[in-house]
């Protein structure tokens, strides 16, 4: 194989990491909210559930909850939903057989939708934590000085709190982000073709082992973009203090 | 008739008795002055009457009409709570700004918040009485009333000399003159009583001073009627009409700031005027 071939090959995987990373992104970020303000409840079984919550999914490593997503409801519920999802698509679909995007898009759809659940419900909850600690952080005097100006709870969180709550998690949620592109390589315990299960793919096929390396500059390039946009988002944030 | 009557107010924390049982009066343009030793109650008494606090036992009258009864405490829904609480102004210790305002949105935010939730809640009766027709018209109705809004911040601004200031956020501004942003907020909504919570603590002599003048003019120009609690002693003997020594939860003492400050009743009194200088 070219190294042009060997490249779009690995490029097929990075959209697979990449799609991970944009979809645990797009639920997880909201997702994360409500988690964070039941883990702030003043309704003490709500709190405890949440914390509790919170706390097995941080607590686990995020391989294992992959595993357990994928395979739990196969074994405890005689319900293997994610290869039903693959055999579904068997049957419905014609899947090309040029080694594509497409292909491994379809054939591997199961799997995927495992992984992002896995992942959204994984990163919600660190987010979570984030938006706590963020929300926390801000001093009840801020909340006061709300409240003596005739502002409701509501309108102190939108008009006064929230814009210091985002300006002081934009640091933790960036390193989080970060972390997130390069843990989607996690996948590939369950055989789904991002980048670095197609850079192994190559060393057993092809006895290629460079590609593997090869696979590093990818994710530093994308870590390269994400460190240039929160790099913005910080500055525009850094005309006041708080 | 007094502006503001307060009456037989218990506060407790836990089991710490912190308010037991206060009692004062105030008429309308008078300057009252709290003094009193550290963990005596003055922050917590002027949290009560603010609404951040809520007392177990207790009446504010304002005018002579009840405002607040802590029997009734729990019947209040936020909605009263947030009219209620307009009848008085905070300014307080740490200035609490809000930082991603700039010294003209501090001060207007509020404003703002109450003109669009009126025009929100009370629309058919405000176009009825303005002869509000079309969209198009209400929203120059609102452009109407904000731009107003901003010139009256804008003048509260000027009064405390900060014309300069307008568009500067707080981390640009100098405590003093964070502070007499805070009391531009305050004002701006109209309250009938201003209240300090040591509005110079935070601060060095000199912008103490800037921020002393400012409530010293209100004062006199305005005639407002403020309630500051206070460790400045010359500042108070000056400015007040009536000043309460306030030790262990009850108001020792009550007077003009000659009878307290020449002839004080008793030794806990004369030992706080001596201990402070
Ligand atoms: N939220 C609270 N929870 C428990 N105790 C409190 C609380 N707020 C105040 N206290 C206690 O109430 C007492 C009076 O406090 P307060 O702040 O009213 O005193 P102060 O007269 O304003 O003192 P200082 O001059 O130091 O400001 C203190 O003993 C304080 O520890
Ligand atoms: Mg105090």
């Amino acid at each position: 194989m070219s190294f042009i071939e060997i490249t779009a090959f690995l490029a097929n995987g990075f959209v697979i990491s990449l799609i991970i990373f944009a979809v645990t992104l797009i639920v997880g970020i909201p997702l994360g909210l409500p988690i964070a303000f039941c883990s702030m409840s003043k309704f003490a079984p709500l709190k405890a559930v949440a914390k509790t919550f919170v706390w097995i999914v941080r607590g686990i490593p995020l391989m294992l909850q992959i595993f357990i997503i994928y395979y739990v409801p196969g074994l405890l519920f005689g319900n293997p939903i994610f290869s039903q999802i693959d055999r579904y698509i068997i049957r419905n679909f014609t899947i090309p057989h040029d080694g594509g995007l497409t292909q491994m898009l379809l054939t591997n759809a199961g799997g995927l939708v495992a992984v992002l659940i896995a992942f959204a419900i994984n990163y919600a909850c660190y987010f979570s934590e984030i938006y706590r600690g963020g929300i926390e952080s801000i001093s009840k005097g801020q909340y006061e000085a709300g409240y003596v100006l005739g502002l409701t709870k509501s309108q102190v969180f939108k008009f006064v709190v929230l814009k210091q709550v985002v300006k002081r998690i934009v640091p933790p949620m960036s390193n989080e982000i970060i972390t997130l592109i390069k843990d989607t390589a996690l996948a590939n315990c369950i055989m789904l073709p991002e980048i670095i299960k197609q850079a192994k793919e190559l060393a057993a096929t092809q006895a290629l082992i460079w590609p593997l390396f090869y696979t590093g500059v990818f994710y530093l390039i994308f870590v390269g973009l994400l460190t240039i946009i929160f790099g913005k988002v910080e500055k525009k944030l850094s005309y006041f203090r708080s | 008739m007094a502006l503001l009557e307060v009456k037989n107010v218990y506060k407790k924390f836990g089991k710490t008795e912190v308010l037991k049982g206060i009692d004062f009066s105030l008429n309308k343009g008078e300057v009252l002055s709290i003094i009193g030793s550290s963990g005596s109650g003055k922050t917590t008494l002027l949290r009560c009457i603010n609404f951040l606090e809520t007392p177990e036992q207790g009446e504010y009258y304002i005018n002579g009409e009840l405002l607040f009864d802590a029997k009734l405490a729990a019947t209040y829904k936020e909605s009263e709570i947030r009219k209620k609480r307009l009848k008085f102004g905070m300014v307080f210790q740490s200035f609490n700004l809000f930082p991603q305002y700039s010294a003209l949105d501090n001060v207007m935010l509020a404003l703002k918040l109450q003109i669009k939730e009126d025009i929100k809640t009370n629309k058919d009766l405000i176009c009825k009485e303005n002869n509000i027709k079309t969209r198009h018209q209400l929203a120059a109705y609102k452009e109407k009333l904000l731009k107003e809004a901003e010139e009256n911040a804008i003048d509260i601004l000027t009064k405390v000399g900060l014309k300069e200031k307008l568009n500067s956020y707080p981390c640009e501004l100098s405590g003093g003159q964070q502070q007499r942003v805070a009391i531009a907020r305050a004002l701006a909504l109209s309250p009938e009583i201003l209240c300090f919570d040591e509005p110079t603590s935070a601060l060095d002599p000199e912008m103490s001073g800037e921020v002393l003048n400012v409530i010293r003019n209100l004062a006199v120009d305005t005639g407002k009627t403020m309630i500051i609690v206070t460790h400045e002693m010359n500042f108070a003997r000056d400015v007040s009409d009536k000043i309460i020594f306030m030790s262990d939860g009850v108001i020792l003492e009550e007077g003009t700031p000659k009878d307290i400050f020449e002839n004080p009743k008793f030794d806990r009194t004369k030992e706080f005027l001596n201990s402070i200088g």
